[in-house]
């Protein structure tokens, strides 16, 4: 599904992402986590394809990333809310569904799946950032594209909220979609089968949280992620 | 370019406007009365204003066009919508093309109202041909679409969009022919001024009743229209560095 070889990725003089290099399976329930400033956001816009890349490959269901065939092949949710504020839930989605040529019950059915069918005919600027950045995912999961990629979507959000997105991403996950989620949290590293820990635009682990906590002989996961900071340099 | 996702991307638009009625109620209501507001200042001359009344048709839609479009569409960079479209099966020219049919929609009611008005209430006696007067008015709005779009593309906040106005927009103002007649410029500014997407719309509405002069100022206008058009597609980058 991606195919990360060697990626580097330049802006403004300042290399952010150092031959990066990872592989990732459908199905596959990926925590991309390292503190802000350490290229998360830079490597989800680089699958997306909206990223210029300095370096390396980067291929999507076989494709380069950013071909025109993989438009609408991947869902994302960008930091920023990337809805029109001004327009409600509901005129929102239709209008992205209609780009994509999904039917209008497919309006219905992703508000479902983010709990969102009551606040339909509410303008996005009335809500609150938990709620906007859950239109923002239901309009990444319009068409049910084979790979989503969440650029810190559980953040701000209340406790039993970000435990209910958790099981979606886990259902979508277990239905065949690829998900990467990034965060600076984490304690989220705990919801996910895999765990990509990023500093400084390099790759510091690549496995699971329970591999994780065992190499670092810790509980907590930014324990973890200092000792393994600490032995690599 | 598939007219399904342009008409997705022009009504899209149409309803953002719907939620703010403020906006539509100034777009469409300003040039109006800025042309009323002409016309009683020159009451004492009536003369002056059947000469510059029409005239003004051709630059009040431009700069109301000009200032909307390049703040919405810049909006449309900032909050990450643009960015969004990009990542889904939609063209920069459909793009581009579904922003120009929502706004030259509102730049038909825009100079309907203002050349209606101007020939009934405000007392512009032209003799005849309005038609070609509004023709030239709405490609006025058009052109200011165009360029709003090409230059939201500069600017990198909405404060900085509203900036180019004066930079952008008064030169050509002062180079028109509405202050001066443009052949009494000096040569170096008359240069400047021919080239000017403003010019040829005074030109055209100064000489509406010459069929082949009308007709040149306003392919002029439709180009300068295209121009602006593609300009702002080619500032749309998928990536961005």
């Amino acid at each position: 599904m991606i195919d990360v070889k060697d990626l580097r990725v330049i802006r403004q003089g300042n290399e952010i992402l150092h031959e990066l290099s990872f592989r990732a399976g459908a199905g596959e329930l990926i925590g991309l986590l390292g503190p802000s400033g350490s290229g998360k956001s830079t490597l989800m816009r680089s699958l997306l394809g909206v990223q210029m890349l300095s370096g390396g490959t980067l291929q999507i269901l076989e494709r380069p990333a950013g071909s025109a065939s993989l438009r609408g092949a991947l869902g994302y949710v960008a930091q920023s809310s990337s809805v029109y504020l001004d327009l409600t839930v509901e005129e929102n989605l239709r209008y992205f569904a209609g780009i994509l040529h999904e039917p209008r019950s497919e309006v219905g059915r992703v508000l479902a799946v983010v709990s969102l069918t009551t606040l339909a005919g509410r303008v996005v600027s009335s809500l609150s950032g938990g709620e906007r950045t859950r239109v923002s995912l239901a309009t990444a999961l319009l068409g049910s594209p084979p790979i989503l990629v969440l650029d810190e979507p559980t953040v701000g959000l209340d406790p039993i909220l970000r435990r209910d997105l958790w099981r979606t991403f886990d259902e979508l996950a277990k239905s065949g979609t690829t998900v990467v989620v990034s965060s600076h949290v984490m304690d989220e590293a705990a919801h996910c089968a895999r765990l990509l820990l990023l500093r400084d635009g390099r790759l510091l682990f690549d496995d699971s949280p329970a591999k994780l906590l065992a190499a670092a002989k810790s509980s907590s996961y930014d324990e973890a992620f200092e000792r393994l900071i600490e032995s690599q340099s | 370019m598939n007219p399904r996702r342009i008409l997705f991307t022009t009504q899209r638009i149409l309803q953002q406007l719907r939620h703010d009625p403020r906006t539509i109620g100034l777009l469409l209501l300003v040039p109006s009365a800025l042309t009323g507001l002409l016309a009683w200042t020159l009451s004492g001359r009536p003369g002056t204003f059947q000469t510059i009344g029409p005239q003004l048709l051709g630059v009040f839609p431009l700069i109301v066009m000009f200032l909307v479009t390049s703040v919405i569409t810049l909006r449309e960079r900032t909050v990450g919508t643009l960015e969004r479209l990009f990542t889904l099966p939609l063209t920069k020219g459909e793009f581009i093309t579904g922003y120009a049919l929502a706004f030259a929609l509102l730049a038909i009611l825009q100079s309907i109202l203002v050349a209606t008005l101007s020939y009934t209430w405000y007392g512009l006696a032209h003799q005849g041909v309005p038609w070609r007067i509004s023709l030239v008015a709405l490609c006025a709005g058009l052109l200011g679409t165009a360029f709003g779009l090409a230059l939201s593309a500069v600017a990198h906040t909405e404060f900085q969009a509203v900036q180019f106005m004066p930079a952008f927009i008064l030169p050509q103002l002062l180079l028109c022919g509405l202050f001066v007649p443009v052949g009494q410029l000096p040569v170096a500014l008359r240069l400047v001024a021919d080239v000017l997407p403003m010019t040829a719309a005074i030109h055209a509405i100064s000489n509406f009743q010459s069929t082949s002069y009308y007709a040149g100022q306003f392919a002029i206008l439709v180009g300068f229209i295209f121009g602006g058009l593609g300009v702002g597609a080619a500032t749309l980058r998928r990536r961005t560095k």
